[in-house]
């Protein structure tokens, strides 16, 4: 028998980030007793790294906007393969989770009359951002934290224990999901300070464990991001969605080489900052792509008088979607236009006055300054793509955040479908609040439905135990063990190189080829040392995931022949109506426990309401839709008669 | 342009521990916690060390550098010679746990006492109306990234564990001055600033902002000004006659 402490929960969160806290708040305010398990300390999820801003339809900047525009928006953002619903819920909602952000304590920044002041970004039509300089992913996270606090301090005062509804489990990472027959019953995993095991039995896992940016080499995201809850899900029988789309955002640091990848906040466009090439040229007015001709401005004098009023101009192409605005800067260092280090320039200061600089980007200030020794109120940066955010994920339902499994929930980052082909900017924050609530209402609505809770069983704990402790064991007879950080390096560079943000079929099966090889050398890892506080055995450990997701990346996008958001085919460079109702979808076949097996099936989309489609008029969508599914639309009815 | 780095890295446990001596390659622009990355990939796979962002944004890193309290995603190699010797410690006010990880569970624990957040009872969501100038003051405190650099260094704790339960720190004296600054907080914090989280035992020697990599000003704007709160309440003549004349406490 291992030794492994327990715990027993209604809900237990995993991930400690925007929606994993939002999802606790609510399940702990419909009375149920919820665990949130966090790789991390509390308060320092990934969320802390968004920068922008939080997207809502508030109109407090420009009255014109509406959560229907903001709808519209987001699926020409994400080239209309977007699950509507999700897209639809979010902006309906979003606006009411900001606001009850100001309830928790939250201070963003103000307009002249006292509302919070909302800023432009790429493919919002009216300033949409609610924001604190540049730091918004920060305040969101403190404010999600305190309330937990202050939900503990009630608790306290009314049953004299702080934990006595929630429990932070923090530097606790969760390796396995324990079914039940094919339902829930709890999460298995191990504290880092000690090693020692954990089990927590509840019948509903919300998952929020955020993204898989760590298999990339240049990448924005932090060590936690390794895939942890697309992978639990894959291996408890649900299934992923748009793994293909991955978001390389434009503006990354390129130098010096140990802060490549770091983000640059597309605010510093949003507040007027512009992309130029080595020869001076603002390119981006020669890469407005067709579906977006007629939306964006096409001199510099248009561009320009679009950011002092938004309703006399058109928008600059500096904002356009990421996806676009990254493929420009591609282009622009292929054709030998880039900076010396590989780039292309930001330019903010001859923009704005050095104090409001340093008054709006606070924070790109000190990080050029003291990581790069580039003054930005005097010089311009240099930017490059960076891996950012993962589209795909856990296959949900839209109003309650259910997973195919029985009592496995998701929300934010690790869910799929909302974003789809391409996130815009600032939709991730205000997506982890409204759909984290609505993770943490569906698990709740779960749990009290129930007649009888699941049970664990002995042999599903002894086999997770025996998985999580097989890195020290190292490899078996004569094979040469393999180093963790070695195996990790060589697949963020395959990842990189191969499944990058310019992809070609060949290059993707060879991709391929190297994971089905990792897979293989995964067997002989070794971690040395003890279990405590070990981070080359938690590596080891996350290595499994991100094999994992990785090979439905690349599967995924070997099978997507297009081009569209952030998937880019050289070999497909056209974007097909036909595929834009397709989904593609990722489960696991065969019966292996360590990293099992990725297939990938063809899925259609669900097609959107009728309502919401005519929102749109005709002649756009026709550059998306196929002629058949356009049948029913108003303007073509009234084509017809 | 590469060279070699001396290093000198606490390596240990709560039983005790002790400074081990590496050589680790350096390249051009790297900060300590890349150099700290490469002897974990190459030399002492098993070293702890708690990092999320490498950007300064979480505040995870947080270390002991030389002897100074430091994020080590924002110490650039370039800061020291390149003879030098740069010895890596864990925080020095907190428990070891593992090599350069501590126990820093005393600030949660500091962050559960501060009464949360109180804003008027019939305020709805969406109807707070603030001015900019009036969000500013508790905006800077918010910028706070919970490194808890100002946590240890304060010698109010440094060297006198027996401190930490009538002392609150820097963090949460500041997180409490941030609340007394919300315009729309309704909760009177002086008080419990003096009498539950210490403030009198800070002599403002101003270490606490001096570390802070955020660049708050700790003691300027947030202890000095509370401590004017707390002194204006306890020291003005008219509140003290109107205390006596209404038994106010």
């Amino acid at each position: 028998m291992v030794e492994i402490e327990r715990h027993s929960y209604d809900v237990v969160v995993i991930g400690a980030g925007g929606s994993g806290l939002r999802a606790v708040i609510e399940a702990r305010q419909r009375g149920l007793r919820v665990a949130v398990v966090s790789k991390s300390l509390f308060g320092k999820a990934h969320t802390v790294m968004a920068e922008g801003g939080c997207a809502a339809a508030m109109g407090n900047a420009n009255s014109k906007d509406s959560w229907q525009i903001h709808f519209a928006d987001t699926m020409r953002g994400g080239k209309f393969l977007n699950n509507w619903r999700m897209a639809e819920l979010h902006a309906q909602e979003s606006a009411e989770r900001v606001w009850e952000l100001e309830t928790y304590g939250a201070l963003f920044d103000r307009t002249k009359d006292g509302r919070i002041s909302q800023r432009n970004f790429g493919g919002h039509t009216y300033p949409r951002l609610a924001h604190v300089g540049d730091r918004t992913g920060l305040e969101i996270i403190r404010t999600l934290q305190q309330k937990i606090v202050s939900l503990q301090q009630e608790d306290k005062a009314e049953l004299g224990d702080y934990e006595a509804r929630i429990k932070v489990f923090a530097e606790c990472a969760i390796t396995e999901l324990i079914k039940d027959g094919d339902a829930i019953a709890g999460a298995f995993g191990y504290w880092r300070e000690t090693g020692k095991f954990v089990l927590f039995e509840a019948p509903a896992v919300v998952l929020a464990t955020g993204g898989i940016g760590k298999s990339f080499k240049v990448s924005s995201n932090s060590w936690e991001y390794s895939g942890d809850g697309h992978a639990l899900a894959l291996r408890a029988g649900s299934s992923l969605i748009n793994m293909e789309f991955i978001q390389f955002h434009p503006t990354g640091m390129v130098w010096p080489l140990s802060v490549k990848g770091i983000l640059v906040t597309e605010g510093v466009r949003g507040d007027g900052g512009v992309l130029k090439n080595s020869e001076g040229k603002r390119f981006m007015f020669n890469y407005i792509p067709p579906v977006f001709k007629g939306q964006y401005a096409e001199t510099e004098a248009e561009a320009d008088q679009w950011l002092k009023d938004n309703d006399s101009a058109r928008r600059t192409p500096d904002l356009l979607p990421r996806d676009e605005v990254s493929r420009a800067i591609n282009a622009e260092v292929k054709a030998g236009r880039g900076s010396p280090h590989g780039g292309v320039y930001l330019d903010i200061a001859s923009r704005m006055t050095p104090e409001e600089i340093k008054k709006r980007l606070p924070s790109m200030y000190h990080q050029f300054l003291e990581l790069a020794e580039v003054d930005i109120t005097k010089d311009e940066m240099e930017v490059g793509p960076t891996c950012h955010y993962v589209m795909g994920g856990i296959e949900v339902d839209p109003d309650t955040g259910a997973a195919a499994t029985p009592g496995l929930f998701a929300a934010g980052e690790c869910s799929g479908g909302m974003h789809g082909s391409n996130r815009l900017g600032g939709n991730s924050l205000s997506d982890l609040l409204v759909f984290g609530r609505r993770a943490g209402l569906g698990a709740s609505d779960y749990v009290r439905a129930l007649s009888k809770r699941p049970s664990v069983s002995e042999d599903a704990l002894e086999s997770a135990a025996k998985l999580a402790l097989e890195p020290f064991d190292g490899p078996q007879g004569s094979a040469k063990p393999e180093n963790p950080y070695a195996l990790h390096a060589e697949l963020q560079q395959t990842m990189n190189d191969l499944v990058g943000i310019i992809r070609t079929g060949s290059e993707i099966q060879e991709a391929m080829a190297k994971i089905e090889e990792y897979k293989v050398r995964y067997r002989n890892i070794e971690s040395e040392g003890g279990r405590a506080f070990n981070p080359g055995w938690h590596l080891a450990l996350d290595m499994r995931n991100m094999l994992l997701v990785s090979e439905c990346v690349a599967k995924a996008s070997l099978a997507r022949t297009e081009s569209r958001g952030g998937h880019t085919r050289d070999d497909y460079p056209k974007m097909d109506s036909e595929w834009r109702r397709t989904l593609l979808a990722c489960r696991t076949e065969g019966n292996d426990p360590v990293v099992p097996a990725v297939t990938v099936s063809k899925e259609r989309q669900p097609p959107m309401r009728e309502d919401l489609l005519a929102q749109f008029e005709l002649e756009e969508l026709g550059k998306y839709y196929t002629d058949e599914e356009l049948a029913a639309h108003p303007g073509r009815t009234e084509e017809r008669s | 342009m590469t060279y070699e780095a001396k290093l000198r890295v606490w390596r240990g446990d709560d039983d005790g521990g002790d400074l081990r001596d590496f050589a680790v390659d350096v390249n051009d622009g790297e900060v300590v916690l890349d150099v700290i990355h490469r002897l974990q990939a190459e030399q002492a796979p098993d070293l702890a060390v708690r990092w999320n962002c490498k950007a300064g944004k979480c505040g995870s890193c947080s270390a002991e550098i030389n002897g100074r309290p430091r994020l080590l995603c924002m110490t650039r190699m370039s800061t020291f010679d390149e003879a030098e010797t740069i010895t890596v410690t864990p925080l020095r006010a907190f428990p070891v746990i593992r090599d350069l990880v501590t126990d820093v569970s005393f600030n949660y624990e500091k962050a559960r006492e501060i009464p949360s957040f109180t804003p008027p009872k019939d305020l709805q969501p969406g109807e707070y109306r603030m001015d900019q100038i009036d969000v500013e003051r508790s905006q800077e405190f918010r910028k706070c990234i919970e490194c808890f650099l100002c946590q240890d260094v304060c010698h109010v704790v440094r060297d006198h564990e027996e401190n930490k339960k009538a002392f609150a720190g820097p963090r949460f004296l500041m997180r409490t001055a941030e609340l007394d600054m919300h315009p729309l907080d309704t909760l009177d914090r002086k008080d419990m600033a003096q009498e539950d989280l210490g403030l009198g035992y800070c002599n403002i020697t101003k270490c606490c902002t001096e570390v802070c990599p955020e660049h708050i000003k700790i003691t300027d704007n947030a202890i000095i000004p509370m401590k004017e709160r707390v002194a204006d309440r306890k020291y003005d003549p008219v509140v003290w006659l109107g205390n006596i004349l209404f038994n106010r406490k």
